[in-house]
């Protein structure tokens, strides 16, 4: 129990050490990020469908 | 006499250079040998027996693409002395700190069941039950990094590399027509017209070429072993020579079963193995004892990708230069990720296959936002200062980590749906 709990302070430590990004969020940047988090939903919806596929189709 | 005298101080200065690269010479050959993992040396084997020697050319533009990713890790790891989780925390947050840890984990796992597959099917066809090589493999894993020295496994791990040169003498046993591979391997062609099925092989060469985890190993290897800012041109020889001699090593493989096994479909490499030894018993013999170094290197490269990320996040002792007592955690990761991955192995009717195929999809999460993060923390002025990537370099390495998040796209996105480029 005492190993959870150890291990859920290190990650909130971990969290708050890291909340801000270090690098200059400059348009180039913003740009890349936006088109990063759009490429990894469009791959993560492609997954479910494939998974809804091979589900329905037994 | 004059001559020889003349020729002392150049041989003594290259002696020397020899010398010194051997000392700085390691992160960058480890991770392009053990870049042709269990999987690789399937792809590679099923490229030869389907096209025979007609995608050599293809294989060789891909030691640039293997170059100029791997060089920003050289550069990145000796300026900020950080592994690539911890840039990434550092550099973009908790988020994608934490997206990328995660995803890591997953894929690395999930690699190293491969890897275990790989070494279980090679060493099956000396007759090696499988628990038996998996339990081998975990000593002998053991045996490498509990020295406590960053060195001696290094050196361990490019002996294991040197291994891997065993398909060179392979490909001079089955006797290929030299005037062959000259004249369909290095003039650009594509074998039987361009179609959805030799596109399909393309991405898989160019998935093979750079994994996610190479950029990690490699970025924290530089770190554990010290390295300078002022030692990374030996980095970026070291890296050179590593993308030349894994390139080089692909090319023998596909000489190897373009010869013996053409028109065959190739699933596994084990299975070309097998092949192999029905026709010649010592190339069939080179080919197995290849695929299980290929999985072993691969094996120690990809666990310790995973824990020295773990370590530099959680703030664990994480370098190989430590002993147990002192880096217990780190440890512990290690053994962790070998032995769940080794006991998938032995689980009977265990979906190895599904495992195989969902390794390919899976990284294609994680490579291209490591790959736009690498970019990205290289032209960080702010922390990388005169090693800031130039014009040219932004332009190099960007047109390569677009074409790779393309093609390792539509390679994952084929596996999901095999139809699509038939």
């Amino acid at each position: 129990m005492s190993l959870f709990r150890n291990l859920i302070a290190k990650i909130s430590a971990i969290n708050s050490r890291y909340r801000e990004p270090r690098i200059e969020m400059s348009g180039a940047v913003r740009l890349s990020l936006l088109v990063l988090r759009v490429y990894l939903l469009a791959l993560v919806a492609l997954m479910i469908y494939k998974f809804v596929l091979i589900v329905t189709k037994g | 006499m004059n001559y020889f005298a003349k020729l002392y101080y150049p041989l003594r200065k290259a002696w020397k250079a020899l010398g010194l690269y051997f000392v700085i010479a390691g992160p960058g050959m480890v991770v392009m040998v053990a870049d042709n993992d269990a999987g690789g040396i399937t792809t590679y084997a099923a490229t030869g027996a389907k096209y025979g020697y007609h995608l050599i050319w293809f294989l060789l533009l891909l030691v640039p693409v293997a170059y100029y990713v791997q060089e920003m890790t050289v550069r990145l790891g000796a300026v900020t002395k950080r592994g690539h989780a911890e840039a990434i925390f550092d550099g973009f947050g908790a988020f994608w700190g934490w997206f990328s840890l995660l995803d890591l984990m997953i894929v690395d796992w999930l690699t190293l069941v491969t890897e275990f597959i790989g070494m279980t099917a090679a060493f099956a066809i000396f007759g090696v039950s499988s628990w038996l090589t998996v339990l081998g493999v975990i000593l002998l894993m053991a045996v490498i990094v509990l020295n406590g020295r960053y060195w001696t496994f290094e050196k361990l791990a490019l002996l294991f590399c040197a291994l891997n040169l065993v398909y060179i003498p392979g490909a001079f046993l089955v006797h290929p027509s030299v005037k062959d591979v000259l004249h369909h391997g290095l003039i650009p062609n594509f074998a039987g017209g361009f179609n959805g099925q030799l596109f399909f092989f393309l991405m898989a060469n160019i998935g093979t070429t750079i994994a996610p985890w190479m950029l990690f190993f490699q970025q924290s290897a530089v770190v554990d072993k010290g390295m300078l800012e002022k030692d990374i041109p030996w980095g970026r020889f070291d890296t050179l020579l590593g993308s030349i001699i894994t390139v080089i090593v692909a090319v023998f493989i596909v000489i190897v079963t373009g010869t013996v096994l053409p028109g065959i479909d190739i699933d596994s490499a084990a299975q070309a193995a097998q092949e192999l030894m029905k026709t010649d018993r010592y190339v069939g013999t080179f080919l197995a004892i290849g695929l299980f170094d290929a999985g072993l290197l691969g094996a120690i490269c990809i666990s310790l990708a995973s824990s020295w990320a773990f370590g530099e996040i959680f703030g664990w002792a994480h370098s190989l230069n430590t002993k147990i007592r002192q880096a217990p955690w780190f440890y512990a990761t290690y053994f962790l990720m070998l032995i769940t991955a080794g006991l998938v192995v032995l689980i009977p009717r265990a979906p190895l296959v599904l495992i195989t195929l969902f390794v390919q999809v899976v990284a294609v999460t994680l490579l291209p936002a490591a790959l736009v993060f690498l970019i990205l923390l290289l032209n960080d002025r702010t922390t990388m200062g005169a090693r800031c990537n130039t014009v040219g370099e932004n332009l190099i390495g960007g047109c390569i980590v677009v074409s790779i998040i393309i093609l390792s796209t539509l390679y994952g996105v084929s596996v999901l749906f095999p139809n699509l480029f038939q």
